[in-house]
């Protein structure tokens, strides 16, 4: 299995765990919400999508279901590219179908980078992949006030390191439920 | 609204409570220069009550030694220690081959206030260069420093020194996971850092206005991007630029009326665009689809480089303010952005990637060609010093972000290494107004 394959699982068990343990406030799965904004206290988003959630055992990743799908919300991108990879299609369509059919739903899309480069340029294409996914979502049936963008460029790297592993794993849109 | 409203409230709480800086910034130098000139700072003596705060005589010797230029010499081979004009023997520094001696003495003025008399001898030449008086403020020793370092330089150089100038710029740290955003502001040679801004998002691309009393900057506080101007006295701040998308890159004109900033609407489609910040009106310069980004005036206010990937990769391009016809001005390498104008408008420092290492370049615009002056792996920021003699940029080591500066002329490269953080975009202040 590919470190890549390997991230997105755990990223996405990290995740479906967070939100199965409702009672235990997940400091991980805020962070990967993006809500550790020192300044605006809001409900974790998030919890409504996913419901009370259960633990998911077994054949998590293998076999996908729309719950697996919809759980993946981090897509990554090659070097200086912006072009969605085939193997993102069936869980961006799974987000697709999910904010066509509630439309009080709405997510941000996150942009980022990898740390090489100028900053402000990297905040450019950081907003180019937001797009990407931004105009695949409204192209299967989501209303564009469904969705923002905001590109961090490399200033919000998940992983830390200046190897190739860290930077495939810093190329990334992040789906977020606002609500 | 009511969000946004506590959010400010509590940002400005946390402005207050900042501590005072304990992150000191310290210089080594990485690539020396075998021309620099000999000169010896003695101690200078103290003769008011009490104990000097500041070592002014190690605040020169260090300033000197930045520049790169000069040579100071060790305190502990000196054989003697004058203070006064009349005892200096020029004989014994001949002997010591140095070229120039500085001795001083503080003396007591009003109170909280002293007065520094110091001396500059040509050892070489037999002659005493100059003489001065410069009374200062007891808490300001370092500042006196500074000043007297410039004098000195600007005397032996013909050129304005800079060590009374400042630098910004951004650390994060991560304590316990979470990470914080500090914009900083220290003297040009790191001393006296003092964080202005404080933050849980990223802070980003400091700038300072031409009278230098004011840093535009990016801040992702409520999540989004935002371009606020701050007083850097009062510590007041107004946001300048909050549209839909991306709010960034501010850089101001030279008459300070104006900001160029990036804006990326609702499409996401970075334009470069002009502020006038006093009528708030706001006139769109590039029409591209492609990244429109990091604008950097041209010292006359008539025109502005910034960085555009319209050809595939990153490059520079010069646009008039009349938006029309936007020139390529780099054509070396794949991959040249974030480009600043040198004070004199005739060279462009960039970001330039060099087989694969991002490294800061020095493009001459009259002439053509490029000079890479670092040698890193990730370099970026570059940022001039207003007499042009020095570039500061930030480099990566041990897998955090340091500063450092080289000589324009790329003879001279030194680390000024921050004690805690990752530290990243260093701007240069102008000359104080």
């Amino acid at each position: 299995m590919s470190m890549h394959k390997l991230a997105i699982l755990l990223v996405s068990a990290a995740l479906i765990a967070g939100c199965a343990k409702k009672t235990k406030p997940d400091d991980e799965a805020a962070r990967v919400a993006g809500r550790d904004d020192g300044f605006v206290t809001q409900p974790s988003p998030g919890d409504d999508l996913f419901g009370d959630g259960r633990a998911v055992e077994g054949e998590f990743g293998v076999i996908d279901t729309p719950e697996s799908l919809l759980g993946r919300t981090i897509i990554y991108f090659d070097f200086d590219s912006a072009a969605i990879r085939s193997e993102y299609a069936q869980s961006i369509a799974a987000h697709a179908a999910h904010l066509a059919d509630n439309s009080r739903l709405v997510v941000r899309l996150e942009g980022h980078t990898d740390e090489r480069g100028s900053r402000e340029y990297n905040i450019g294409l950081g907003e180019r992949r937001a797009q990407a996914v931004r105009r695949a979502l409204m192209l299967q049936g989501v209303g564009g006030d469904q969705i923002s963008t905001v590109s961090y460029g490399e200033e919000r790297p998940a992983v830390s390191g200046s190897d190739e592993e860290a930077w495939a794993m810093n190329r990334r849109v992040e789906i977020v439920y606002l609500r | 609204m009511t969000h946004r409203i506590a959010a400010c409230f509590i940002f400005l709480c946390l402005l207050l409570a900042v501590p005072a800086a304990q992150a000191q910034l310290r210089i080594e130098i990485t690539q020396g220069v075998s021309e620099a000139v000999p000169v010896a700072i003695v101690p200078f003596a103290f003769e008011a009550e009490g104990t000097p705060a500041v070592d002014v005589a190690a605040v020169i010797d260090g300033n000197l030694a930045f520049s790169g230029r000069f040579a100071p010499m060790d305190r502990r081979d000196m054989v003697a220690r004058p203070t006064r004009p009349e005892e200096v023997r020029l004989e014994d520094w001949r002997l010591l081959k140095t070229d120039i001696v500085v001795i001083g003495r503080i003396k007591p003025a009003a109170p909280g206030r002293y007065e520094i008399e110091f001396h500059v001898f040509d050892v070489f030449r037999g002659q005493p260069l100059m003489g001065y008086n410069l009374p200062v403020s007891a808490d300001n020793l370092r500042g006196a420093g500074h000043r007297i370092a410039d004098m000195i330089f600007e005397r032996l150089t013909g050129v304005p020194g800079i060590f009374s100038t400042r630098i910004a710029y951004v650390t994060v740290d991560r304590p316990g996971g979470t990470a914080r955003y500090r914009l900083w502001l220290a003297d040009a040679d790191g001393a006296r850092p003092n964080a202005i801004a404080e933050s849980a998002q990223p802070i980003m691309s400091p700038a300072w206005s031409p009278d230098s009393r004011r840093i535009a900057y990016v801040s992702f506080e409520t999540g989004v991007s935002r371009i606020f101007v701050q007083d850097i006295a009062t510590g007041r701040r107004e946001v300048v630029s909050s549209q839909p998308g991306i709010n960034g890159a501010p850089a101001w004109s030279p008459d300070g009326s104006r900001l160029a900033l990036v804006l990326g609407g609702r499409e996401g489609n970075l334009d470069i665009h002009v502020l006038t910040l006093a009528s708030k009106e706001l006139r769109r310069l590039t029409r591209h689809p492609a990244i429109d980004t990091e604008p950097s005036w041209a010292p006359d206010g008539k025109s502005i480089y910034f960085t555009s990937d319209r050809a595939g990769g990153p490059q520079i391009y010069r646009v008039g303010l009349d938006g029309e016809n936007p020139r390529r001005v780099t054509f070396e390498g794949n991959y040249n952005a974030r480009p600043r104008v040198s004070p004199d408008g005739e060279q462009l420092a960039v970001v330039h990637n060099d087989r694969g290492n991002f490294r800061i370049a020095l493009i001459d615009l009259r002439r053509g060609g490029m000079r890479i002056l670092s040698d890193g792996r990730q370099d970026e920021s570059p940022s001039f010093a207003p007499n042009g003699s020095m570039i500061i940029y930030a480099t990566r080591e041990g897998g955090r972000g340091v500063l450092s500066a080289v000589s324009t002329d790329g003879r001279v490269r030194q680390r000024i290494a921050g004690t805690e953080g990752d530290v990243r975009e260093p701007v240069w202040s102008p000359y104080a107004r």
